[in-house]
């Protein structure tokens, strides 16, 4: 495990889905929604303004029927840690009023509704389009207001908002690695909503650079790869697909490239 | 009269009339200068009396607390009635299953008292307390983190309340709804006491002093994601 600049392990966070096993079936976009208070609308048809921390999407193979496969993908923020691990994710690096950070200790894109004042740089910036705009001030159906949860604060009209990968769970963890005694916590302890949602199991979640946990071994898979690595924005959301199709997707390739190839060049 | 005569007589006529509009130019200087002075005065009134009285309005407690009285009597401080749950959360404020042990009937016989027995544990109503260190809904504190992991003391945050025998006067920002405590007693924002204010600048300063987290990429200091959630 890499050291922090002032000698505490430095730990990043991550994901690694298995997209054989998603059956796009949605359940980690509302475990998402009810976790961390994500606003909708009464009519959800414009997918534009809508808000969807963590989205699944359908991608099919472009050929017509039998040939016809399709995939689906689960796209939280992809929470980039830039060139060298330095932390100068797209979004960071353009927000003029540093509402979105990086943290170096656990490698998670923050961002800080209350600082925010809703320029949107950020969200042109980000090539995954994971964030996104409150174009309204959350309404909620009569009663809901009362099950929303304390531990993520409610955005406002005008700010944009972000998965966190449930940083507060990570938190509330913390609390109790504290009220224990201890300074560091468990695989087990902290678990994103979606992750525990998926009844297929697809996602794994952890600290990519603790060789103990199981994302540590899954991300080196060689049917492992990660959204548009062309980029080098080195995220730390990885897919594994055993479909050849499919890893060409996360990325652009000229037709006859194949992504082995690319992936020497750079 | 000769011309120059003449001139000399314009000139001394001229004179005069200076002289005539020097003494009226001063008498206006003077209400000038009392109007800036009273303008000044009741400025400073109206910023530093009357705006912190308008800007803040006050709240009674539903009865008064004896924190000293209670001490005296519980053998682990603070934590006996303030305490953590088996999560590490923070229970915060006690509940009236816990006071209800020994407060059953009325014991001591104080007003105070007899008010939460008759009022509160007689009805099994939950007493409505006014939290003077409630900090706005963006913010996360962790309190396992500053009195389990850094072995801090209650009284660096929340000053001497242990040994007060009674609750001071609750009062909250009338635009916000946040506590005065916050932004602390003195208008100025001043503050001599660790104690004195909860905004965010003190948190950083003992964060930045004794290197908590200085993780952002951004400040080079506290990440955001520390305390905001």
């Amino acid at each position: 495990m890499e050291k922090g600049h002032n000698n505490t392990t430095t730990k990043r966070y991550g994901m690694v889905i298995d997209l054989d096993k998603c059956t796009g079936c949605g359940s980690c976009m509302v475990a998402c929604m009810q976790e961390n208070n994500v606003p909708f609308k009464k009519d959800e048809t414009d997918k534009i303004k809508s808000i969807t921390w963590l989205r699944v999407y359908k991608l099919n193979n472009g050929k017509p029927y039998p040939d016809t496969e399709i995939c689906y993908l689960p796209r939280p923020c992809q929470h980039c840690s830039g060139v060298g691990d330095h932390g100068h994710s797209p979004c960071v690096s353009v927000c003029p009023a540093t509402a979105t950070d990086y943290g170096m200790d656990t490698g998670i894109v923050s961002q800080i509704y209350t600082r925010c004042f809703g320029c949107r740089y950020c969200m042109a910036a980000c090539p995954y389009h994971v964030r996104y705009f409150n174009w309204w001030d959350p309404v909620w159906p009569k009663g809901m207001e009362k099950s929303l949860s304390p531990n993520v604060s409610v955005r406002m009209r005008g700010v944009v908002e972000k998965c966190s990968f449930c940083f507060h769970r990570y938190q509330l963890a913390m609390d109790r690695a504290f009220f224990e005694g201890r300074k560091e916590i468990e695989e087990h302890e902290y678990q994103t909503a979606c992750t525990q949602a998926c009844p297929s199991k697809s996602i794994t979640f952890g600290d990519l650079n603790n060789p103990k946990h199981a994302v540590y071994e899954l991300k080196q898979s060689p049917n492992a790869f990660r959204l548009l690595e062309r980029l080098h924005t080195n995220t730390k959301v990885y897919y594994v697909s055993s479909k050849e199709w499919v890893r060409m997707a996360g990325d652009n390739y000229l037709k006859d490239e194949h992504k082995e190839m690319a992936r020497a060049k750079g | 009269m000769s011309a120059s005569e003449e001139k000399a007589k314009e000139v001394s006529a001229e004179a005069a009339g200076h002289g005539a509009d020097t003494s009226k130019e001063q008498n206006t200087t003077g209400i000038v200068f009392i109007f800036f002075v009273v303008g000044l005065a009741a400025s400073l009134l109206a910023g530093w009396i009357v705006f912190p009285k308008v800007l803040y309005s006050q709240k009674q407690q539903p009865f008064d607390f004896n924190h000293q009285s209670h001490m005296e009597m519980v053998d682990n401080g603070c934590q006996s009635c303030h305490f953590f749950r088996e999560d590490g959360t923070f229970s915060g404020a006690p509940k009236l299953a816990q006071c209800i042990d020994c407060h059953e009937y009325v014991q001591g016989g104080s007003e105070d008292e007899t008010i939460f027995v008759e009022q509160y544990v007689a009805n099994y109503h939950e007493v409505p307390w006014l939290i003077y260190a409630k900090q706005p809904p963006c913010v996360f504190f962790s309190h396992a983190a500053h009195v389990n992991g850094a072995g801090m003391d209650c009284g660096t945050c929340h000053g001497d309340i242990g040994n007060s025998t009674s609750l001071p006067v609750y009062e909250y920002n009338v635009i916000t709804s946040y506590s005065r405590n916050i932004w602390g007693k003195n208008i100025a924002g001043f503050k001599k006491n660790t104690w004195d204010r909860m905004k965010m600048d003190d948190c950083s300063e003992c964060h930045q002093k004794n290197d908590v987290k200085q993780y952002s990429v951004q400040t080079e200091k506290g990440a955001c994601f520390v305390c905001h959630k």
